[in-house]
C-alpha cells in the first residue's frame, strides 16, 4: 500500500475482490486503495485478470465476493451507469464505439450524459451549442477535430483509439481509467496520448488507473505499480523498486519479455 | 419557423421534399380536392396511420426495439372513446374523459411492460408483448358487455361531429361544409401536430440517446445512460401516441371493433409499412402509409378492372383477380425491401 498518502481519504477502494467464471478465478481477494492525485500503472501478463479487475470497479461486471467502494461508500451492486455519473470514467481496451454515429456525435453523447440531459425530450439537439463545442474540445485534444464528420466506423484503427479516449475525456470524471490506451496505435501517435495523460495527472485532483504494457510508459508516468498475476495482486509500491523486484522479473517481465 | 417546426431534421433530398409537400398538400385539401366519402375515408386513414407507424418507427427505427403491442395502444385509444361516448353520452366532457382514461391507461401500462420487460433480450420482449396483446384482444372480445366484443361499439359524437350537421349555407368551392369534414380536419391537424412532435422527440437529446442505445448498449451504460430507463420512456412516448391515434381514428370512424384497431393484421400493417418507407427516418411513415393505404384501398379496384379486362385469356384473369390483392401486395413488399432496404426514404436520400 502506498503508505505516505495514509492520510488522504481514498477515492476508490476494493475490498478482497474476486470473480470466478466456472472454476477459474479471475479476479481473487484483491484489496487496494486509490488517492486522489495519484497515477497507479495495473501490469501483468497476458490473462493476469487486469480487464476484470476494471470491469468489476467499474461496474460491467459483479463480483462473486468483496466489495468497491468510493468515497467510503460501497457501491458494489450499483449499476454501470450510475458509477459513472458518480465520477467515474473508463476507455475500453477493445474498442467499443457507437459505429455508425458519427466521431463528434460518439463525443457529444459522452458530454450530455455529463451534463445530465439525457431526459431532455422537447428541445432540439443541435440548439444545445454549449455541448457540441464542448465535445469539439475533446477531440482536439487528442487530434482528432478534422475527423468530426466521419462515422466512428469509418475511421482507422488508431484514431478509434484516440476516439475512445476523448469519450473518456467528455466524461469529466475524477477517477480516469485507461486500459491499454496506446495499443495499436502507430508510434508516431502515442506521445500525443501520453501527454494527455500526463496533463490530467497534473491537474493534481484526478485519480487515474492506468493498465498498460510498456514498462518506459509506466516508468515515466507512474507514481506507483501493482502487479496482477493469476488473479492475484502480487507486488504493490514504488515503480523502480516493484520494477526491480524478483517476482515481477520472473512473473512478469520474465516471461512476458517487454523489456 | 420551419426548422422550429420540423425540429433541424430536413427531408434532406429535393425529390423526398417534392412527394412530401405532395402528401402535405392532398392531405390538407383532401375534402375539396377529393371530395367523395370514400375518398375521404382513405385520407383519414392516411393521416391516422402516418401517426401510428411514426410512433412505430420512434421504437423499431431508432430505439431498436421490437414490439408487437403497438395496436394494444391504439385499440386502447379508440376504445377509450368509445366506451365513453356510448357510456356516458355524446358530449365533448365525455370525450375529453374517454381520451384522457385512454392515455393514462396506456402511460402506466407501457412503462409496466417496459420496467419489467426492457431488461430482457429483444427476441423476449418481442414475445411478451405478443403475449400481452394477443391477452388484451382476447380480453376486448370476451367483455362484450362492456367493448362490444366481435361486433365493436358504434356511437354518437358531438353534433358539431356529425355528418348531418351543416356550418355554412351555402357550400365552399363547391364543397358543403358539414361535420364529417370538421372531423376530418380534426384528424388532420391531430395527426400533423403529434408526429411533429414526434420529429421532435426522436431529434431531441433524449432521442439522441435512443440512437446511442441502439447501436451500442453496452457502451450507453458506459457512459451514463441506464438503457431500461430510456427505452421504457421510449416506450412510453410511443404507447402515447399510438393511443393518439386510436382516439383520432375513432372520432372519424364513429365505430371501435377488434378489426379496425386491435387486430393482428394491423399490427403486421405497420410493421410493413415502417420498413417500406424506411426505418429510423419518421419521413418514412408518411411517405409508406399513404403508399399503402392507398394500394390497400385501390389496388382491388384496379385488380378488379384488370381482370375484367382479361377475360377469356387463361390464367390471368385468376392472377389479377381482386381476391389476389394481398398476394400482389406480399409481391410488392418482397420487391421494395430487396431494391430498397433503406426504405423509400433511404432510396430518395441516397439519390439526393
Ligand atoms: N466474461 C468472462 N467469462 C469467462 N472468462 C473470462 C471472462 N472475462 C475474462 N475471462 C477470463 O479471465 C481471465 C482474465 O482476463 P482479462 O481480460 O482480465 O486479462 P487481462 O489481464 O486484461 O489480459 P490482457 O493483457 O490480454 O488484456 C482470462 O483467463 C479470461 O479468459
Ligand atoms: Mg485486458
Amino acid at each position: 500500500m502506498s503508505e505516505q498518502r495514509s492520510g488522504e481519504h481514498p477515492v476508490l477502494e476494493t475490498h478482497g475482490l474476486t470473480i470466478r467464471f466456472g472454476g477459474h478465478v479471475a479476479v481473487n481477494q484483491v484489496s487496494c486503495a486509490f488517492h486522489p492525485g495519484t497515477l497507479t500503472a495495473i501490469v501483468g501478463p497476458n490473462g493476469a485478470g487486469k480487464t476484470t479487475y476494471f470491469n468489476l470497479i467499474s461496474g460491467q461486471l459483479r463480483p462473486t465476493g468483496g466489495r468497491v467502494t468510493l468515497y467510503g461508500e460501497d457501491i458494489t451492486d450499483l449499476p454501470a451507469p450510475r458509477r459513472t455519473r458518480r465520477g467515474m470514467g473508463r476507455a475500453f481496451q477493445l474498442t467499443n464505439l457507437f459505429p455508425r454515429l458519427s466521431v463528434l456525435e460518439n463525443v457529444r453523447l459522452a458530454v450530455q450524459s455529463h451534463a445530465g440531459m439525457g431526459l431532455n425530450l422537447f428541445s432540439v439537439w443541435d440548439g444545445h451549442v454549449e455541448l457540441i463545442e464542448r465535445a469539439e474540445h475533446c477531440l482536439h485534444r487528442v487530434k482528432l477535430a478534422d475527423r468530426r464528420d466521419t462515422l466512428a466506423s469509418a475511421l482507422a484503427h488508431g484514431d478509434q483509439r484516440k476516439l475512445e479516449v476523448a469519450i473518456l475525456l467528455a466524461l469529466d470524471p475524477d477517477l480516469f481509467m485507461f486500459d491499454e490506451p496506446t495499443a495499436g496505435m502507430s508510434a508516431d501517435e502515442v506521445p500525443a496520448i501520453l501527454e494527455l495523460i500526463h496533463e490530467i495527472k497534473n491537474q493534481g485532483d484526478k485519480t487515474i488507473l492506468l493498465v498498460e504494457h510498456k514498462m518506459d510508459v509506466v516508468r515515466s508516468l507512474a507514481d506507483r505499480i501493482i502487479v496482477l498475476h493469476q488473479g492475484e495482486l502480487v507486488a504493490d509500491g514504488e515503480p523502480a523498486g516493484v520494477i526491480a523486484s524478483p517476482i515481477v522479473r520472473q512473473a512478469y517481465l520474465g516471461l512476458a519479455g517487454h523489456e | 419557423m420551419i426548422r422550429q417546426l420540423l425540429s433541424g431534421d430536413y427531408p434532406r433530398s429535393r425529390a423526398l421534399t417534392v412527394v412530401l409537400l405532395l402528401i402535405l398538400a392532398g392531405l390538407a385539401l383532401a375534402p375539396f380536392v377529393f371530395p367523395g366519402t370514400r375518398s375521404l375515408d382513405v385520407a383519414a386513414k392516411v393521416c391516422v396511420f402516418i401517426l401510428l407507424v411514426a410512433s412505430y418507427d420512434l421504437l423499431l427505427g431508432y430505439t431498436g426495439i421490437v414490439s408487437f403491442a403497438h395496436t394494444m395502444f391504439f385499440g386502447i385509444g379508440a376504445y377509450g372513446i368509445a366506451i365513453a361516448a356510448s357510456r356516458l353520452g355524446p358530449t365533448w366532457g365525455s370525450l375529453a374523459l374517454g381520451s384522457l382514461a385512454a392515455l393514462v391507461c396506456s402511460a402506466l401500462l407501457s412503462l409496466l411492460i417496459g420496467i419489467l420487460s426492457l431488461r430482457v433480450k429483444t427476441i423476449f420482449f418481442a414475445m411478451i408483448t405478443l403475449a400481452v396483446a394477443t391477452f388484451f384482444a382476447i380480453l376486448a372480445s370476451q367483455l362484450s358487455g362492456f367493448t362490444g366484443g366481435e361486433d365493436g361499439l358504434t356511437y354518437k359524437l358531438p353534433e358539431l361531429l356529425l355528418p348531418g350537421t351543416k356550418l355554412f349555407e351555402t357550400p365552399l368551392f363547391g364543397v358543403e361544409i358539414n361535420g364529417k369534414i370538421v372531423s376530418y380536419y380534426v384528424v388532420f391537424f391531430g395527426a400533423a401536430m403529434l408526429f411533429l412532435a414526434l420529429l421532435r422527440v426522436v431529434n431531441s437529446p433524449f432521442g439522441r440517446v435512443l440512437q446511442a442505445i441502439r447501436e451500442n448498449d453496452f457502451r450507453a451504460e458506459a457512459i451514463g445512460y441506464r438503457s431500461v430507463i430510456y427505452r421504457s420512456v421510449a416506450n412510453c412516448v410511443a404507447a402515447l401516441a399510438a393511443s393518439a391515434a386510436g382516439i383520432l381514428y375513432a372520432l372519424w370512424l364513429r365505430y371501435a371493433g377488434p378489426d379496425t384497431t386491435l387486430s393482428f393484421d394491423i399490427m403486421v400493417d405497420i410493421l410493413l409499412i415502417v420498413v417500406i418507407g424506411g426505418m429510423g427516418t419518421m419521413y418514412g411513415a408518411v411517405v409508406g402509409a399513404t403508399l399503402f393505404v392507398i394500394a390497400q384501398n385501390y389496388l382491388q379496384d384496379l385488380m378488379k378492372l384488370a381482370s375484367d379486362a382479361a377475360v377469356g385469356i387463361p390464367l390471368l384473369p385468376n392472377l389479377v383477380h381482386p381476391d389476389r390483392w394481398l398476394l400482389w401486395l406480399g409481391i410488392l413488399f418482397i420487391l421494395s425491401v430487396y431494391r430498397f432496404p433503406a426504405g423509400i426514404v433511404g432510396k430518395l436520400r441516397a439519390g439526393k
